[in-house]
């Protein structure tokens, strides 16, 4: 079976004070139908230039190298109508900050209704009915007076709800979220979520969900790619995410968050700050802020290394260090060992 | 059916509570006016009484009069009351519309306005009328279309907003109606066809500048509309650009731009005293040109307040248009 979304040797740069920057590097993605892929990854990673790359909402002057396919088409080679009729009925975007992303003086039965509307040609009535079904369907009460509300009347969480119910209203087969929770509180991302996971179940489809929430993205997703640096270092199945990391970043950001249920003296945060695309050194990206990076780390640019069956990851010493990623900085254990001899191969040099 | 009535119950009050607060909004819009105009008035009234010279002298023509002739004058014009009774007095009348008698008509000042207001009011109208329309246009296309064109628009508005309203005059006088004779070169004409005839050049050279300001004004509001985050919503949901543009991108980019040229129309009325000048329509503008060269203190006086409730009315108008346009201004604000 092929995958529904595709996305191969992906490579984007943004015109940015008439220059063109790299921000994403050789990205490769597979999502098939019905399924959950996560996209992990600092604030700079390339997270959201991949869904816009893949909603073609990229600004004027991108330069895209690579394929991004959906369905066997190629995405950027739809036009006008075509890709009218992709956007519309094929993928749909959940964005991070709902209160941005509906126009303030239009009331939600406009934001909800004027995709049917236009799109679908669906009679107002009809469309406005479907809305009052919807909003009903994601835990929102007195819908009929919701849809005479404006944004600014609804709080964040019910705005985000409408947001998702307007997405699954056209009957997507690919949902775009792109931090869809990260805006809410605790407990109302638990009910975004669960109302997602639900329509998705619901209606097959498939959701290619952007958090930098590792936990997050292990509760839901099915599979789970790390970025870092524009490129993807990691790709296995959510599960094993965070007990089994395949790449000494993934495996920082594991320990970087808090436990519930252990007391943590001092929470280790992972040295330097997350570098762009842009800014990347020649080699592996991550290797500046690595304790486990060696010289011929920062050779070459690594490239994706299938670890068994378990899923593949971009550090070439995966194979020698598998395993033994989250064995901590405690004492004597054979983690701080590997960095205590990194530390001094360093030195000696 | 309790319930029934339990929902149409609420439904009446929530509507009844929004009304009460529209009321108290536009009340209180209302309250502002009057205030601002009562504090005009005295602007208007103390400044031409510390203006130097004062209306005595322009009455006996520099003549030496008897001084029980300058008592009946005083008497006549209540010269000799204090300032604050003076100033009551004329505030009573001009509230019934009694501006007190012209000095150099020697007739009532509300039947000297009367006269001459149409023309300003043309005037002022046709004007504010290619604001908008040239305006809006000018910017619509500019911020819709970039390119070449959009871009030449862009800096010939941002060079006919540096030229003054009276040059502007002068020169449409000499290519319009000197040169190719389509309009006349001053008058006001006889009302009808022909005032409008009359007043289109001087209109277009009264609008001129406010056109190039509300043109580049509006474009920056499309551009940065176009731009916004609740407009990528809709291009992510595959919606015709034609029906984007007009549902999401212009009513929202109306908001600024009305606002700012509501504001910009009001100013023509001070700018229409240049230009009744220079094309001679015998307006109001052109009254309080000779009134205060005369020192006809009375019709200076009621023309300043004309001008500036004129003005502050619009202003209201504005606001009160602008929360109707923006449900997020708290006319009927209800909550979640």
């Amino acid at each position: 079976m092929t995958a529904l979304l595709n996305v191969n040797g992906l490579t984007v740069k943004l015109p940015v004070m008439g220059e063109l920057r790299t921000v994403l590097r050789d990205v490769d993605l597979e999502l098939e139908a019905g399924k959950t892929l996560g996209l992990v990854g600092e604030s700079g990673s390339g997270k959201s230039m991949t869904v816009r790359t893949i909603a073609r909402l990229l600004p004027d002057g991108a330069d895209v190298k690579g394929h991004v396919r959906f369905d066997g088409a190629e995405v950027f080679d739809l036009r006008g109508e075509a890709l009218r009729r992709y956007r519309a009925g094929d993928v749909s975007m959940v964005f991070q900050d709902a209160r941005a992303h509906t126009n303030p003086v239009r009331r939600m039965g406009d934001f909800l209704t004027e995709a049917l509307c236009t799109n679908d040609r669906m009679p107002r009535r009809a469309a406005e009915a479907k809305a009052i079904q919807l909003l009903a369907d994601v835990g929102i009460s007195d819908p009929e007076r919701r849809l005479r509300q404006y944004p600014h009347e609804l709080s964040g969480g019910l705005l985000q709800r409408v947001m998702i119910a307007a997405s699954v209203a056209v009957r997507p087969r690919l949902i775009l979220a792109d931090e869809p929770t990260t805006a809410l509180d605790v407990t109302t991302q638990a009910e975004v979520m669960s109302i997602l996971a639900r329509m998705q179940a619901e209606y097959g489809m498939a959701v290619l969900f952007i958090t930098h929430d590792l936990e997050l993205a292990g509760a839901v997703c099915d599979d789970t790619i790390v970025l870092y640096a524009g490129q993807v270092v990691e790709r296995q199945r959510s599960t094993q995410l965070h007990r089994d990391p395949l790449h000494p970043y993934t495996a920082a950001l594991v320990q970087a968050r808090p436990e519930i249920g252990h007391r943590a003296r001092r929470l280790p945060a992972i040295p330097g700050h997350p570098t762009t695309a842009y800014e990347a050194p020649g080699g592996c990206a991550f290797a500046p802020r690595c304790r486990f990076a060696q010289d011929a780390c920062r050779r070459a640019v690594p490239s994706l290394l299938q670890i068994g069956e378990q899923g593949s990851t971009r550090c070439i010493r995966m194979p020698d260090l598998h395993g033994r990623l989250l064995a901590t900085t405690g004492a004597g254990d054979e983690a701080s060992d590997h960095q205590r001899a990194d530390a001094a191969e360093e030195a000696t040099r | 059916m309790s319930e029934t009535t339990v929902v149409a119950a609420q439904a009446v009050a929530r509507k009844r509570g929004s009304g009460r607060q529209t009321v108290r909004f536009v009340l209180g819009r209302i309250g502002g006016l009057l205030a601002t105009l009562f504090v005009a008035s005295l602007v208007v009234f103390g400044a031409l009484y510390a203006a130097p010279g004062n209306p005595l002298s322009f009455l006996t023509q520099g003549r030496s009069m008897t001084p029980e002739a300058i008592a009946v004058l005083e008497a006549q014009y209540h010269l000799d009351d204090p300032v604050w009774l003076q100033y009551l007095r004329w505030l009573g009348g001009a509230l019934t519309g009694d501006f007190g008698t012209s000095i150099i008509y020697n007739q009532p000042v509300s039947q000297v306005l009367a006269a001459r207001a149409p023309a300003s009011a043309l005037l002022i109208m046709m004007a504010a009328i290619i604001v908008l329309l040239a305006g809006l246009a000018v910017g619509a296309y500019a911020g819709l279309k970039p390119g070449l064109l959009s871009r030449s628009m862009m800096a010939g508005a941002t060079a006919v907003m540096a030229v003054p309203t009276f040059v502007a005059a002068v020169v449409l006088i000499l290519v319009f109606a000197v040169q190719l004779g389509w309009f006349p070169v001053f008058g006001a004409g006889t009302p009808g066809l022909d005032a409008v005839h009359h007043t289109t050049l001087p209109a277009i050279a009264l609008a001129l500048a406010s056109v190039a300001f509300v043109g580049r004004l509006s474009q920056a509001a499309i551009r940065q509309e176009l731009s916004a985050d609740h407009v990528q919503t809709a291009i992510s949901r595959g919606l015709p650009r034609r029906f984007i543009v007009q549902r999401h991108v212009i009513r929202n980019a109306a908001m600024p731009v009305l606002t700012v040229a509501g504001l910009t129309i009001a100013g023509l009325i001070a700018a229409s005293v240049v230009i009744e000048q220079v094309f001679q329509l015998g307006g109001l503008g052109q009254l309080l040109v000779s009134s205060v060269q005369q020192k006809d203190f009375p019709v200076v006086q009621a023309i300043c307040l004309v001008y500036v409730a004129a003005f502050i009315v619009l202003n209201t108008v504005i606001d009160l248009a602008y929360a109707l346009l923006d449900p997020r201004i708290g006319l009927g604000r209800r909550t979640s």
